[in-house]
């Protein structure tokens, strides 16, 4: 039996009322008010709201191939200093996730650098090309276990082939996770086609590209009844789509992404490529639209969709830079912005969204559990009440190119602990080496 | 007016100062000694990612009209193929104490980065970027329309009441966004005909007028302006238009849609021109057709615009 660990004193659980959550080894041990402390070191967490530690079912980590953008040491140290207890890691690396090796290879360096658990997620087709099924079930039956599959960055366009992928995972209850963009309606875009795209002389990405693909998908998963979990919805008719597959008894789970939720396309007007993203920054009505289907449940998860840059792919002409940008550090503040404060949101809204749905798509019991006694110690605990313009000061990792930067953003992640260890405490980040041997004692149990 | 950038962001004042000065500039021109003082010791950078002689003689000669130092940077390529960046091209630039730099880029939006990065201080002028606009293109088309509208008595107006109508590729078209902001601007009723494929989807939240078909858009009123663009015939292979017999017949200027134009419709282009595309020889070599004097006016609109932008010109408001 190990020892007491953390006694979060005066925490708000969720939407609940403030209580005491005592921790034990990575369990949580007791909850109630006015517990011992019984030697476990005290965090005064008055004010703060607790909730499971956060789950990132899209994240771009990067290595093996791109170490100059982020690694998987980085992106979770970025996803610890966000709240972040769990990421899953986008098959688009170099080598691509398509085989047990690399799989095994992103598991391992999660767990050596212990920030979070990673689980990666493997390609759908052979170096994400389109062409051939890549290996799913060696994936699945590998160490990494792998249950979500994507060719994220590009779309699984041929419609024979994403309905032979969501066919074959059903064998081990794997679900195929598409970015929806149909690529001859989107060649060259650069953002979304509208008014400011007429305007600016860019080329357009229209909505119609997004929702003839989740159109189609959803279409295909009735037909071959397999799990379907469509990535970042950009428009109010991809919610529309969504919305009649569900009352239709469609399995399909969507994901918004926590840009998509604030920020809009007139963003481009200054040709900053901080704001060149896929699926691009679409009009407010589009913003609202996404809110309001998360708040009503057809949106079932936020994921971040954290893809990191080096500077120069984004300090250049709008054209010629990178799609993407950096999201696990600033992703609850920015929900905090566009869904607690607007009022569409309680605390266990947030909860279900960024953690225990998400585990629950992709399959990682470990996570995503509420906070109750025998719950993992999986907790993020969040200040709701700071508010202050956001810098490069809160990112952790390895690329700057955060959209928010000088945005006024409420929240901030005070403490993460992760499998019963802080890797964020006080708002800091724990040293590497410590939180190491912190993972490795909990591996030799 | 520190940058020019768009015509988008011209004050209508601003706008007819900048076409007054043209003016001063285009009677300079006229004298035996052509040569102005104003810009001695300033150094004017043409820097050009895309070839374009015609624009970039333009700006040279209305630079050393004005003695101003002239360097000209050819940097053909994108910045990617070519490995250096801009942000690179321009820090150089800044080194060499440029104060101001005329760029034409295949990218949209390459000169507003470059005004708002801190990497150069110098004034930038658009010189065309990508398919997002042509500033200058489009001050001299509204140069030549007023001198020809107004002659001697052009100072201080606008052209209020004016119509224009402009034909073509619009939607891939830096000229035609220019043009249709600053004619906006002055007071000119735009009308835009093209096959849809050739027009922004969003078109109807711009401030003109829209025809599909050429015939139908003359016949209801004849222009006091018809503006042709230049149709790029790679078009056709990726669906704009079937191929290019079809769309001249349907959209192009021929002989017979110029001879039913009436004598006071001016024919412009903002070149290069295909003949017998867009536009009949006729109607490009006839006294209506403008396109030359667009030449010579694109200097002292030039001209004028270096002279804003390089000596601050507290009187144009942008």
């Amino acid at each position: 039996m190990s020892a007491p660990r953390f006694l979060i004193r005066g925490a708000q659980i969720g939407s609940g009322s403030a209580t005491d959550i005592l921790t034990q080894g990575n369990v949580i041990a007791a909850i109630g008010s006015g517990l011992d402390s019984a030697g476990a070191e005290i965090i005064d967490a008055h004010g703060l709201i607790a909730l499971p530690g956060l789950v990132d079912l899209h994240t771009h980590l990067r290595e093996p191939g791109y170490e100059q953008s982020e690694t998987v040491l980085s992106g979770t140290q970025a996803a610890a200093i966000g709240g972040f207890t769990s990421v899953f890691a986008m098959a688009n690396t170099n080598p691509v996730a398509d085989t047990a090796g690399v799989v095994e290879q992103v598991l391992a360096l999660g767990e050596a650098a212990g920030y979070a658990t990673v689980r990666p997620i493997g390609a759908v087709t052979q170096g994400l090309e389109g062409m051939h099924l890549a290996e799913l079930g060696a994936m699945a039956s590998s160490r990494a276990q792998v249950r979500v599959f994507s060719d994220d960055g590009k779309c699984v366009s041929d419609p024979l082939l994403m309905r032979r992928a969501l066919e074959y995972v059903k064998s081990f209850n794997g679900v195929i996770a598409q970015h929806a963009q149909e690529p001859r309606l989107t060649e060259d875009a650069q953002m979304s086609e509208g008014e400011v795209s007429a305007r600016l002389g860019l080329a357009g990405w229209p909505a119609v590209a997004e929702e003839a693909i989740i159109a189609r998908d959803v279409l295909l998963a009735e037909h071959v009844k397999s799990r379907l979990h469509v990535c970042h919805l950009s428009t109010a008719g991809s919610v529309e789509v969504i919305r009649w597959a569900k009352a239709r008894g469609i399995n399909v789970t969507a994901e918004v992404t926590p840009h998509h939720l604030l920020l809009s396309e007139d963003r481009a007007e200054t040709y900053d490529a901080r704001f060149k993203v896929n699926p691009p920054l679409r009009r407010r009505e589009d913003v609202l639209a996404l809110r309001e289907a998360l708040a009503d449940g057809t949106i079932d998860i936020v994921a971040t969709d954290h893809a990191p840059h080096p500077s120069e792919s984004k300090e250049c002409e709008w054209g010629a830079a990178a799609f993407g940008m950096i999201g696990l550090e600033s992703a609850l503040s920015v929900v905090q912005e566009s869904m607690v404060e607007t009022g569409l949101f309680t605390w266990d809204d947030v909860a279900r969204v960024l953690s225990i749905t998400p585990a629950r798509i992709g399959g990682l019991a470990s996570h995503g559990q509420m906070l109750a006694v025998g719950a993992p110690a999986e907790i993020t605990l969040v200040d709701p009440h700071d508010r202050q313009v956001f810098t490069t000061d809160r990112l952790a990792g390895q690329s700057h190119n955060s959209p928010y930067l000088g945005i006024d953003l409420p929240g901030r992640v005070m403490w993460t602990i992760h499998q019963g260890y802080a890797t964020v405490a006080g708002a800091k980040l724990i040293a590497t080496d410590i939180i190491a041997a912190q993972a490795e004692e909990v591996r030799r149990g | 007016m520190r940058h020019l950038l768009s015509t988008s962001e011209l004050s209508r004042d601003a706008a007819i100062d900048l076409l007054d000065i043209s003016e001063d500039m285009a009677a300079v021109a006229d004298r035996e000694n052509k040569k102005l003082p104003t810009l001695r010791g300033k150094t004017v950078v043409n820097l050009f990612f895309e070839d374009s002689t015609r624009t970039r003689i333009s700006f040279e000669a209305a630079a050393k009209r004005l003695s101003a130092d002239v360097i000209n940077f050819s940097a053909k390529g994108s910045s990617v193929s070519k490995g250096e960046s801009l942000k690179d091209t321009a820090q150089t630039l800044s080194a060499m104490g440029a104060d101001a730099v005329v760029i034409r880029h295949g990218a949209s939006g390459a000169p507003a980065v470059l005004a708002a990065s801190g990497w150069i201080d110098a004034g930038i002028i658009n010189a065309g970027d990508g398919t997002h606009e042509h500033p200058t293109q489009a001050l001299l088309d509204a140069f030549t329309m007023r001198r020809r509208l107004h002659g001697a008595g052009s100072r201080g107006k606008g052209l209020d009441g004016v119509s224009v109508t402009i034909v073509g590729d619009i939607v891939h078209s830096r000229v035609a966004r220019s043009n249709v902001w600053l004619l906006k601007t002055l007071g000119a009723e735009v009308r835009l005909v093209a096959p849809a494929t050739l027009l922004p989807v969003a078109v109807h939240t711009w401030p003109v007028t829209v025809d599909y078909d050429l015939d139908h858009a003359l016949g209801e009123s004849a222009p006091d302006v018809i503006m042709m663009l230049r149709i790029q015939q790679e078009r056709m292979n990726q669906a704009f238009f079937p191929n290019p017999r079809e769309y001249s017949n349907v959209w192009g200027l021929s002989n017979a849609r110029w001879i039913g134009l009436p004598a006071t419709t001016l024919v412009m282009h903002p070149g290069p021109m295909n003949r017998g595309l867009e536009i009949s020889s006729a109607a490009a070599d006839s006294p209506q057709s403008t396109i030359l004097e667009q030449v010579a006016n694109g200097v002292s609109v030039r001209m004028a615009t270096l002279y804003t932008v390089l000596t601050g010109n507290r009187e144009v408001h942008a």
